[in-house]
């Protein structure tokens, strides 16, 4: 049984956004995303996750770290 | 670059002089010099990855602390040309497993598999489908939520999910770090990625 046009379409989300389809793949996502709001949507919506995700989860060294880091410098592999 | 000629990197070299061996110190004072500047130029990124990796702020810093005096301390035994971020991150890696942070942290239990368009589904149910479009949904989700729903996923997958997703690795260098054939990395981040949502969706349908 071939899957539904969507459910593929789903299937190929990851390596889409991933970039690691293969070009007869990356057609087929591609074409089937221009007649299908619905999946066009939701790789839109994934899309823009995996973006907020990048970003809220990134936080900044806390004030000092750096120094500390410094001092170890010269650690001798004898020490 | 390669480690100074023939001599061997850091071994005493045949003796011809002292001008010789003084010259050689040098040398090599130069090149920890350069490594330890390279290493530290990483710090802002090795500690953002590795604040999502353990659960405290706390544990981040010690972590990244240890990983640095190990590197600073093995720093020979890095390849010059090669990927010092990758490097860093796979004693990183085997510290936070040493120290068994993982396995207190969290469960090893397989999360249950939702598809990939479980959360979009779940946002469009309540908002509405053209809220998809919309940055806004996103948005909605907190950092807090964001961050929580990581430290709540398995740990391998949260590994390739951090490395990947935050650190901007490659496949072929999150495999490298974690030690683990591509094929795998791969699986756990498209695990890791669905059980992201599925927590996430917990929160975005409220």
């Amino acid at each position: 049984m071939t899957p539904e046009p969507c459910d593929r379409c789903e299937e190929l989300l990851q390596d889409y956004l991933d970039r690691t389809l293969t070009e007869a793949e990356w057609r087929e996502a591609e074409l089937h995303l221009a007649g299908c709001d619905y999946c066009a949507r939701r790789y839109k919506f994934e899309a823009s996750l995996r973006r907020y995700v990048r970003t809220s989860a990134a936080e900044r060294m806390p004030p000092g770290l750096m120094d500390k880091l410094a001092e170890l410098r010269g650690l001798d592999a004898t020490a | 670059m390669q480690p100074p000629v023939t001599q061997g990197y850091g071994r005493p070299v045949s003796e011809t002089g002292p001008d010789t061996e003084a010259r050689r110190i040098a040398a090599e004072e130069r090149d920890r010099v350069r490594f330890e500047e390279d290493a530290l130029e990483l710090a802002d990124q090795v500690y953002r990855v590795a604040r999502r990796l353990v659960g405290t702020r706390e544990e981040a810093e010690d972590l990244v602390q240890e990983t640095y005096a190990r590197a600073f301390r093995s720093w020979k035994s890095f390849t010059p040309g090669t990927n010092l971020r990758a490097w860093l991150f796979r004693i990183l890696t085997n510290l936070n497993v040493d120290r068994g942070r993982k396995v207190q942290r969290s469960p090893q239990t397989q999360p249950l598999e939702e598809s990939d368009y479980y959360l979009a589904n779940k946002v469009a149910s309540t908002a509405g489908e053209e809220a998809l479009e919309a940055d806004e949904i996103v948005e909605r989700l907190s950092q807090d939520s964001i961050v929580k729903a990581l430290s709540e996923i398995p740990s391998q997958y949260r590994d390739a999910v951090v490395l990947v997703d935050i650190g901007d690795f490659t496949y072929a260098d999150a495999a490298q770090i974690l030690d683990v054939p591509i094929g795998t990395v791969m699986s756990r981040l498209h695990r890791g990625r669905r059980a992201l949502k599925q927590h996430l969706a917990e929160e975005a349908v409220e």
